[in-house]
């Protein structure tokens, strides 16, 4: 047997959010080292935050992540109100239902088109697709478009959502726009029946690989959760209230990471649409279901590449849940309420399952209302020491790959995961001293 | 060979949300591909190049390590611009300044972990504080229609116009009543447009995002204060949200 010295450092990989570094050193079968490394420069988003004044808060931590803003502004508005003692109305939280199926539209197309695809169809980003593959194109650009939309719609703005308001909103949309929205979306369950068929085509290359873990999410005994729910891990059987929280995220340093890591029951879980589709797949809408089986995704499924399937099984989800909020909005009509509540001191928990997982805001508040103490967990983080697990593993199976392949298979591994390691080196706690 | 002009984009310290404006340019990318060469772009291509034309930066510089990368960047580049509010002015990442202590900051953040090596940062520093900019795109996130403008404008070897009017002017052309009629507090009359008002005219007063306008009209925001019974001090907070570098005096 040959003996073969591999050497993979891969700084700031590319197609994720922010800056991640894949190490592998090898020599003959020797595994020397297997780093997923987090360089990314820490913000300190939690000491940012202490003195400010409660209206702010949501502002402030939106900036965290361009990609799941509005996830981070719900987060942030729902441990406002824990900590506040408010009681959102119907209407409120149904349009919030909207506005994160928007955004978990938005970031999957985004990851599942623009991120993943070139490397099934072996080009380095979504640009030369446009010649060799326009259609496809066209059809990501409509579907991410019409998220965008419904942000700017239901939010004000794309990104950073600027009418989400604590108990309620600054702006409420037309009946002609919630019109248009469940129109549209009924429209574009042919355009994600013509995507889930592409992503069928090319199902077959990503990379067969099993290991199993803990999978954490949210739970509603309702429905599907995103927006709301208590914690579910596939190892326990008890459901976690989120204001208990830190029993399931545990987080520590790691010298390999500005971002801090988290471990439950076993060294390391999985957050994300993969892990909602394994604790939650019998509450998905049969639409959702249909193209899960389409797909070949059945649970439990132990595969990470899978995540970006199990992202567009979601994204089926999403778009029927706005059709029936926006005719729920509809029938009911939508009317003016008053958003007053009275300031007081106390603390709260948000937690909101958003495109990437599971997300934790908790905050603490003096009596006029300025945050004395913050702690945000992001979902990222929880998928890091996963991330590193699988890498472990991985490996020593594709060893005899190349170089130049065994990274790419990595490479995909990561992106598979859909990190947002902007906001993940955001999430550190703050503890009062 | 073509002669489109080589464009690559970077980020440091932010939530690379206005790299994301350019995503949501959606069907307008197309174009905008049609007009320059993208030759590096991490966030979605694998591609490298050695040198740019135009380099733009996203985000703050929050670390050492950081300086060096963005001068090799500068040294690659034809013109530098900072895109976004992050990398133009520092931004919301600015507020860690005003929290005092840097070491305290860490403490707060990392606990006993807060010296180890990896975890270092120091004071939140514009692009500009580093290496000479050519150009700012203002706005958290910056306004993808103006980006496109700007860009269009560098292609055609022109400068674009960037508003030096608050954002006062914008909201009275959309006919929006006034949010200080309403009860709230705003900080348009001082603050850059370009935006189109984008945030009182969703019922929700100006953050200052895109920054001051050179000769803010002091005295018509004080004005403006004096008529809905409001100080100085009351709205002081408000201008330390992104850093405005205005001494507004009672």
């Amino acid at each position: 047997m040959t003996s073969k010295s591999i050497r993979i450092d891969n700084t700031h990989i590319s197609r994720v959010e922010g800056h991640g570094n894949i190490v592998v050193h090898m020599e003959g079968d020797r595994l020397d080292r297997v780093e997923w490394q987090i360089p990314e420069a820490p913000r300190f988003f939690e000491s940012m935050v202490v003195g400010r004044d409660w209206s702010e808060l949501s502002r402030i931590t939106s900036r965290i992540c361009g990609i799941c803003s509005i996830g981070h502004t719900f987060a942030s508005q729902k441990a406002t109100e824990a900590a506040m003692g408010i009681t959102i109305t119907e209407q409120t939280r149904r349009l919030r239902e909207i506005l994160n199926h928007a955004e978990n539209l938005q970031s999957h197309i985004l990851h599942v088109c623009y991120l993943v695809l070139p490397d099934l169809l072996g080009v380095g980003s979504v640009l030369p697709l446009i010649e060799t593959h326009r259609e496809v194109v066209l059809l990501a650009i409509r579907l991410h478009r019409l998220a965008n939309e419904t942000c700017d719609k239901i939010g004000g703005r794309t990104t950073h959502p600027i009418r989400a308001c604590v108990n309620g909103w600054s702006m409420l949309p037309q009946k002609k726009t919630l019109e248009e929205i469940r129109d549209d979306h009924v429209k574009a369950l042919g355009d994600l029946k013509t995507l889930a068929e592409f992503v069928q085509s090319l199902a077959h290359k990503l990379p067969d690989f099993e290991r199993e873990t803990e999978y954490v999410s949210l739970t509603n005994p309702k429905e599907y959760a995103l927006y709301d729910g208590v914690i579910k891990s596939s190892d326990v059987d008890d459901v976690i209230q989120p204001r208990d929280y830190e029993r399931v995220t545990n987080e520590y340093v790691d010298d390999r990471s500005t971002a801090k890591w988290t471990r439950f029951n076993r060294d390391a879980y999985a957050v994300g649409a993969l892990a909602r589709f394994n604790n939650n797949r019998d509450q998905l809408s049969d639409g959702a279901k249909a193209v899960a089986g389409q797909l070949g995704l059945s649970a439990p499924c132990h595969n990470p590449f899978m995540n970006s399937v199990a992202q567009v099984v979601e994204c089926v989800f999403s778009a029927e849940k706005t059709i029936e909020h926006s005719q729920w909005l509809l029938n009911n009509g939508i009317k003016e309420e008053d958003r007053g509540f009275t300031v007081r001191e106390g603390h709260g928990v948000g937690a909101v399952d958003v495109p990437r997982g599971t997300l934790f805001h908790d905050y603490t508040y003096d009596g006029k209302g300025k945050c004395v103490e913050a702690n945000l967990v992001i979902p990222t983080n929880q998928n890091h020491a996963n991330i590193q697990a699988d890498m472990e593993d991985l490996v020593p199976l594709i060893k005899d790959m190349p170089g130049e392949k065994m990274n790419l298979t990595l490479e995909m591994l990561v992106r598979a995961y859909d990190p947002c390691i902007s906001c993940s080196t955001h999430c550190v706690d703050l503890r009062r001293s | 060979m073509s002669t489109k002009p080589k464009v690559a984009f970077f980020d440091f310290a932010s939530c690379e949300g206005c790299q994301l404006q350019i995503a949501n340019l959606e069907e307008k990318i197309i174009g905008l591909v049609d007009l320059v060469d993208v030759v590096e772009f991490r966030e979605v291509m694998t591609e490298k190049a050695p040198g740019y034309d135009i380099a733009f930066i996203e985000g703050s510089i929050t670390r050492e390590k950081d300086e060096a990368r963005l001068r090799d960047i500068r040294k690659r580049s034809g013109l530098l611009v900072a895109l976004g509010a992050c990398a133009a002015t520092g931004g919301l990442n600015r507020l860690k300044n005003v929290r005092g202590n840097l070491e305290q900051v860490r403490r707060d953040v990392y606990g006993s972990d807060w010296d180890r090596p990896h975890l270092e940062t120091y004071a939140t520093r514009a692009v500009g504080e580093i290496v000479p900019v050519d150009f700012q795109i203002h706005g958290c996130p910056i306004n993808r229609e103006e980006f496109l403008h700007i860009v269009e404008a560098f292609a055609l070897g022109t400068t674009p116009e960037i508003p030096d009017y608050p954002v006062c002017a914008e909201c009275k052309i959309k006919e929006n009543v006034c949010l200080f009629d309403m009860g709230q507090t705003c900080l348009g009359p001082v603050v850059r447009a370009g935006c189109g008002a984008i945030c009182p005219s969703n019922g929700v007063g100006c953050e200052g995002c895109r920054g001051i306008i050179p000769h803010a009209n002091q005295n018509a925001m004080k004005d403006v204060l004096a008529e809905h019974n409001l100080t100085v001090e009351q709205i002081t907070e408000k201008f330390n949200l992104f850093p405005l570098y205005l001494e507004v005096t009672p």
